[in-house]
């Protein structure tokens, strides 16, 4: 049945995708293009496109994505559940365990341990999301900045949307809604 | 009961708005989860969040979804964590059936691209916001230990390219073993 069969293609690929972000894409294509054929190559470089200017996880996006091609809202409804739930099952009973073990102090060394790696790792997605914010090139790192790719609008509602947030505590989502209408003004209209 | 469904509503409109805006995928939604909840909402406290953070980590699934499972769970238990992953899930689940239907049209729409572009640089305005912070709570604490580790950190990620999952394990064994073994022979802290 295709709607058992999507799930559990799903299914695999939320158990699989270990350490977030991209670690999803080699699971998807394997399951979507070598072993069931549902998308031809040039439908997953779309997938991947909308991916990156659409929000939401990769995985999820695929799920959608195919489940609609494959067995139209439901397939989308079914692959998307077959997704999560391996998330579901694995992060409540880790939640579980830590809930009820947290205040022993073997584990409170750990957590301490693991606090300021977990800042690090904040610091360097934002990194990443920093510099494809304002350069035009979105293959720039931090070792092929070019300064003259820099887009100067962006990086003055960046400095601008830190110093608010920074001074007036206003509601973040508040922020993302203002510079992406600026940005339809700037890059859009004018 | 009023305050009840209210205090679920809020949790479902957290999720679900952040998801909603959160374009890249990933770790970035985590600093976004960090800024409603903690710093706005107030409802969970720096460390544990930073703790859940970890630990998601350490699952496999896309963190953005575990880290809301996570949240909910603490919360409000299992209704929590069902209300928070629908929040999640809901907003690409809707993007991407309507960006499937008109996707040609979507692809080369200037006004759409120009709304994405600007919008990249609010949520790098709120990332940066929130590490700011968080370094800065670090630096105050005085604690060397979790200074270097911050700083070793943040080279194996950004320049050497280390795996985020191996970063916690290695962090978290490292901390398990100085503050159970080493730091306990020489007195508490």
């Amino acid at each position: 049945m295709i709607y058992w069969e999507i799930f559990w293609s799903f299914f695999q690929i939320g158990l699989f995708s270990i350490g977030g972000g991209y670690a999803a894409l080699p699971l998807i294509e394997n399951q979507v293009l070598e072993i069931h054929q549902w998308l031809s190559m040039a439908e997953f470089a779309d997938l991947l496109t909308i991916s990156q200017m659409t929000p939401g996880p990769i995985a999820l996006n695929a799920s959608t994505f195919v489940g609609t091609k494959v067995a139209g809202l439901p397939g989308a409804i079914i692959a998307t559940i077959g997704c999560v739930t391996p998330s579901c099952i694995i992060v409540l009973t880790l939640s579980y365990f830590y809930f009820k073990y947290k205040n022993l102090s073997s584990i409170q060394g750990i957590l301490k341990g693991l606090r300021p790696a977990v800042v690090s790792l904040i610091a360097s997605a934002g990194i990443s999301i920093l510099l494809l914010a304002i350069f035009k090139n979105e293959e720039t790192t931090l070792f092929n900045m070019q300064l003259t790719d820099i887009n100067i609008p962006s990086i003055i509602m960046v400095v601008l949307g830190v110093l608010i947030l920074r001074k007036y505590k206003t509601d973040s989502i508040l922020v993302m809604i203002g510079t992406g209408l600026i940005g339809i003004i700037v890059y859009g209209v004018l | 009961m009023e305050k009840k469904s209210k205090f679920y509503w809020t949790l479902f409109i957290s999720t679900f708005s952040l998801s909603a805006f959160t374009i890249g995928g990933g770790y970035v939604i985590v600093p976004l989860m960090k800024k409603k909840f903690v710093e706005e909402l107030k409802w969970i406290d720096e460390e544990e969040m930073l703790n859940l953070v970890a630990i998601c980590q350490s699952a496999p699934g896309p963190i953005a979804v575990n880290t809301s499972l996570m949240v909910g769970y603490r919360l409000a238990g299992i209704t929590g964590a069902m209300i928070t992953t629908f929040g999640t899930v809901l907003p690409p689940l809707i993007i991407i059936t309507l960006i499937a239907k008109f996707y040609t049209a979507f692809k080369e729409n200037t006004m759409v691209n120009a709304l994405l572009i600007g919008m990249r640089a609010g949520v790098a305005a709120v990332i940066i916001d929130v590490i700011i912070k968080m370094t800065k709570d670090i630096i105050k604490s005085k604690n060397l230990i979790s200074l270097s580790i911050m700083i070793v950190a943040f080279v194996a990620a950004v320049i050497l390219n280390v795996n985020a999952a191996l970063i916690i394990v290695l962090s978290g064994a490292f901390g398990g073993f100085y503050y159970n073994y080493f730091k306990r022979a020489g007195g508490s802290q």
